[in-house]
């Protein structure tokens, strides 16, 4: 097939398949055959587009001309690529874990549930995959919209609080600053292609492109860069696999995703690196991972500390472009794809106790590691590559990360690094300490294995193997970041 | 052929001559029927007006072949020619939809008298819109006033008529201050015919009398057009009226008093006169702004939703209103292609309100709980519609948002650019709050009736306009090209 079409394939693929989710309504295991399927179709065709990418090629299709300069427009590019990949293969994962979860939890509302998780799934693909800003903004809100079933699947009051928090965060950082700065860079250049290099050098002011970042970076709601960072505590009342992969993965990754994007693509590298302008975002991002992590230590309920070690750990991506190099770029995409193998492994496990122990709250996990020994064994494992030890992925991330802000000469920034790997340290590894060496308290012995369904284990398992294996095999990662913005 | 050239007063007169005959007809189907002929027959006269327009430039008609400036004239340029177009588009769906809705609002006996002062109002606003003369213009103000006045009336709650009553002193205060703009400036003149007007206008610009004719005319079309703080008769004459009516006069009648305040600001007086003599712009943009805050947020505290809808037509008439303001190219084609947009998504969003009116018997938000699943092709035109007045993109709103920002940054108006989006923002609270309602909350305990969906013609005439907010703001060159030729033609930076 032309290239150009599988970009649109890609794209179409999970929309396509969310009418047969509705038309097997009624039929449970036919509906979640058809989620597979299309996942399975979806990573194959984002597969098949990695060769033709890694040997330069840009495969796009403009679909629609609204504006002179103005289109729905798909162009596929190395950054696009990794993130693509991520939420494409994790989304059968996810699918794999979430059949166990719902079916052991007796979910309402199933098919909803799965219809919207692939309505998400191509909206993450759209901002993937996005040939300009305002396609990327238009599945950056249709991310939003279709999210918010998910978010208040449960229909509680607590769940609609929680939904509207998300979609006001989300929604009005979005309109004010994102769009106001997508206007604005039309109006200077008269495009909002992402080109390599930038369109912006030559349009503006060092003044304009400075409000023009900061616009860009806090429009970014979904990047969750302090003080825009309460959707996602709010978000997690939703159903596990939805916290997991959207909101471990999809959704905040196409938050940094599109600051990186913009960063390279419109402002280009260099343009900041020549003005510093972007050394703000550096220690606003600082700040953020510093404060996130000491939140995480103080909150009990374990999806709370797993939501703020997200908000911390994607400051690591949003650092990265700030730093404005290439080991800035390149650690920063890295990350993406590493936490969210480590936090995905995370989520599962908490998803996973919560099925089978019916537990929430970190001081009740004590002991739960003889019921349980496959699942914290697998969050030991994603602990440790979120902290960044070797031999797991995280530690290359935080390597490159560490490279760059030694280049940049923020010495800082190098402190805060390492202290924030300690704090990790401290809010992770005690769970797993807790759960296999203190004996469960006033509860009887416990007799034999507790674990959650198999169709939960084995993606938690597989997305803990993934951690390892990105270690040792991460030689096509790093090709793939080191063509992003033509480098 | 003969024909041809006179389609200029074909335009009014088709309407003007059938609104009597329904009259006459008296019985009900077969005056809806004879009604939906006529508008479909005068949307037909527009697109064909419209087409010549764009292809040979403007069209003069002389009345009784009397030449301007003598006669009356009717002149249509890519301006007006627009403006018909969307005014008769609005008047030949909302037709299609009105049977099933006017039987249930409207007493059976009166059926051929709503259908008679529906078509007078159509004629009064397309006669407004065609017509070159500046006192026939007034004349037709009257007949599109005296009608609407009945139509709201007409409104199955009693506080129909106290709103028709409001709507009419202060609309005939408005008019009065029309005729009395119109009588200064003839005073100074000795003419009527607006070209001929423009001409004459020149040589006595800064005599007091011309500034009061001016003053007295802004304020009397603020009042029609409804302008913050001259809104008030709006929100209970669209909340109280039949649902036919609101969605026809929310969709026309503000959008055409805009076409008066343009056509007299920029071909009348002159753009010099109107906004560097008398600032004009900066009396504009703060109301405007204003109102699209003001009407936004109040919007928000709605529990009918038709009051809402219409709180939001105060906030959305701000933005048209924002976009002459600019006195820029992208400023003036952002508000022309606005009235376009919005005429579209308000109208649908009140037809929509009409079919809910019919099958649960109340606008009230309390009242729609669940509805997402009882009617779930209409909510789903609401949820479209909604979102274009939101202003999101792959819709028609986000096309006038574009604009409109883009004016606001072009001239370095940073504050307005904001307010602009955070206007976007209170409309996604308030729409939101329905969508949460019909599609997040289960239907009320007890309430077991069953609710069927609205009747194929009522679909229809909905999805036409849906359809339209998603075509045009897809694909543009037709709304946006025109809107952006008529902007120029009024700069006078196109031949």
């Amino acid at each position: 097939m032309n290239p150009s079409y599988t970009t649109l394939a890609a794209v179409l693929i999970p929309l396509m398949g969310s009418p047969f989710i509705i038309l097997l309504n009624k039929r449970p295991n036919y509906r979640e055959a058809a989620t597979l399927v299309t996942g399975v179709i979806l990573f194959l065709v984002v597969l098949s587009l990695v060769p033709i990418v890694l040997d330069g090629g840009r495969p796009g299709i403009e679909l629609i001309k609204i504006m002179p300069g103005l289109s729905l427009a798909f162009e596929v590019e190395p950054l696009g690529m990794i993130f693509a990949l991520i939420a494409s293969g994790l989304w059968i994962v996810t699918s794999v874990y979430a059949i166990g979860y719902m079916r052991g939890h007796h979910e309402e509302n199933q098919t909803r549930f799965y219809f919207f998780f692939a309505v998400a799934i191509t909206a993450a693909i759209g901002v993937a995959f996005s040939a300009n800003l305002l396609t990327l903004f238009i599945f950056y809100e249709v991310l939003t919209l279709s999210t918010f079933p998910l978010v208040t699947h449960h229909g509680t009051e607590a769940a609609m609080r929680g939904g509207r928090v998300y979609l006001g965060t989300l929604i009005s950082t979005s309109i004010v600053f994102l769009l106001l700065a997508i206007v604005w860079t039309w109006n200077l250049t008269g495009t909002l292609d992402f080109t390599p290099g930038g369109i912006l050098t030559g349009h503006a002011s060092n003044g304009v492109i400075l409000t023009l970042l900061v616009l860009y970076a806090f429009g970014t709601g979904k990047a969750a860069l302090m003080p825009f960072h309460r959707w996602l505590p709010a978000a997690m009342v939703a159903p596990t696999p939805v916290s997991a992969l959207l909101h471990g993965v999809a959704v905040v990754k196409a938050g940094v995703f599109t600051i990186m994007k913009v960063v390279v693509y419109i402002f280009g590298i260099d343009l900041l690196a020549d003005t510093d302008l972007s050394v703000w975002l550096i220690y606003v991002a600082a700040a953020t991972i510093l404060i996130a992590s000491l939140v995480a230590l103080t909150k009990d309920n374990l999806k709370a500390r797993l939501a703020y070690s997200t908000i911390s750990q994607l400051s690591y991506i949003v650092l990265g472009a700030a730093l404005a190099n290439s080991w800035g770029v390149i650690g920063g995409s890295m990350h993406m794809v590493t936490h969210a193998f480590g936090k995905i492994t995370l989520f599962f496990c908490a998803g996973a106790i919560l099925v089978a122990s019916h537990k929430t709250e970190i001081s009740d996990m004590k002991g739960i590691g003889r019921q349980m020994p496959f699942t914290m064994f697998a969050f030991l494992i994603g602990s440790l590559s979120i902290i960044g030890l070797p031999p797991f992925a995280g530690t290359w991330s935080k390597w490159y990360l560490v490279l760059g802000t030694l280049e940049g000469g923020h010495y800082v920034v190098v402190v805060v690094l390492i202290l924030s790997s300690l704090l990790n340290i401290a809010y992770l590894l005690p769970i797993v300490v807790n759960a296999f060496f203190i004996p469960e308290e006033n509860g009887e012995p416990s007799v034999g294995f507790k674990e959650a369904p198999l169709s939960c284990i084995i993606p938690l398992l597989f997305t803990a193997a993934g951690c390892v294996i990105l270690f040792i095999y991460s030689e096509p990662l790093l090709e793939l970041t080191l063509k992003i913005g033509g480098y | 052929m003969v024909i041809e050239s006179h389609l200029p007063i074909l335009q009014i007169v088709v309407p003007l001559a059938a609104a009597p005959l329904c009259v006459l007809l008296r019985q009900k189907t077969v005056v809806w029927v004879f009604a939906l002929i006529v508008s479909w027959t005068t949307l037909a006269i527009a697109i064909t007006i419209l087409m010549r327009v764009l292809d040979q430039g403007t069209l003069s008609y002389a009345l009784g072949s009397w030449p301007a400036p003598w006669g009356i004239e009717i002149r249509i340029d890519a301006v007006n020619a627009y403006i018909l177009l969307l005014v008769s588009i609005i008047g030949a769906v909302v037709l299609l939809y009105a049977p099933s809705s006017v039987t249930e609002e409207i007493p059976a006996d009166s059926h051929h008298l709503f259908y008679s002062a529906y078509l007078l109002c159509l004629t009064g606003l397309l006669g407004i819109t065609a017509t070159g003369d500046a006192f026939n213009l007034f004349v037709f103000l009257e007949i599109s006033s005296l009608s609407s006045y009945a139509l709201i009336s007409l409104g199955k709650d009693r506080r129909a008529l106290t709103a028709a009553y409001q709507y009419l002193v202060l609309g005939t205060i408005g008019a009065t201050f029309i005729l009395i703009g119109i009588g200064f400036m003839y005073m100074m003149t000795g003419t009527l015919n607006m070209a001929d007007l423009a001409v004459q206008l020149e040589s006595v610009k800064n005599t007091r009398t011309v500034i009061t004719a001016f003053a007295f005319f802004s304020v009397g079309v603020s009042l029609k057009l409804a302008l913050f703080p001259l809104h008030l008769w709006l929100p209970n004459a669209y909340a109280f009226a039949p649902s036919v009516v609101t969605a026809f006069l929310a969709a026309t009648a503000t959008k055409v008093s805009i076409y008066v305040l343009l056509r007299f600001i920029f071909t009348v007086f002159g753009t010099d006169f109107a906004f560097e003599t008398m600032m004009l712009d900066a009396v504009l943009l703060p109301l405007a702004l204003i109102g699209i805050l003001v009407g936004s947020t109040v919007a928000v505290f709605q529990n009918n939703i038709k009051r809402m809808l219409a709180y939001s037509s105060v906030a959305q008439i701000g933005y048209m209103i924002l976009g002459i303001s600019f006195f820029s190219l992208t400023g003036l084609t952002g508000g022309i292609v606005h009235l376009f947009n919005h005429a579209l998504m308000k109208g649908a969003l009140f037809l929509v309100m009409g079919g809910v009116a019919m099958r649960i018997g109340s606008v009230n938000l309390n009242d729609m709980r669940g509805l997402g699943k009882r009617m779930p092709v209409t909510m789903a035109a609401f949820v479209i519609g909604g979102l274009s007045l939101i202003g999101v993109p792959l819709t028609v709103g986000f096309i006038s948002k574009w604009y409109l920002v883009l004016a606001a940054i072009e001239q370095g108006m940073w504050p307005v650019a904001v307010l602009i989006l955070l206007g976007s923002l209170i409309a996604v609270i308030y729409i939101w709050r329905v969508i949460e309602v019909a599609y997040f909350q289960e239907v009320q305990p007890g309430d077991e009736r069953e609710i069927k969906e609205l009747p194929l013609t009522m679909q229809i005439a909905i999805w036409l306009l849906i359809g339209g907010t998603i075509i045009f703001g897809i694909f543009t060159p037709l709304t946006l090209g025109v809107a952006k030729k008529a902007a120029a033609l009024l700069l006078g930076v196109l031949p």
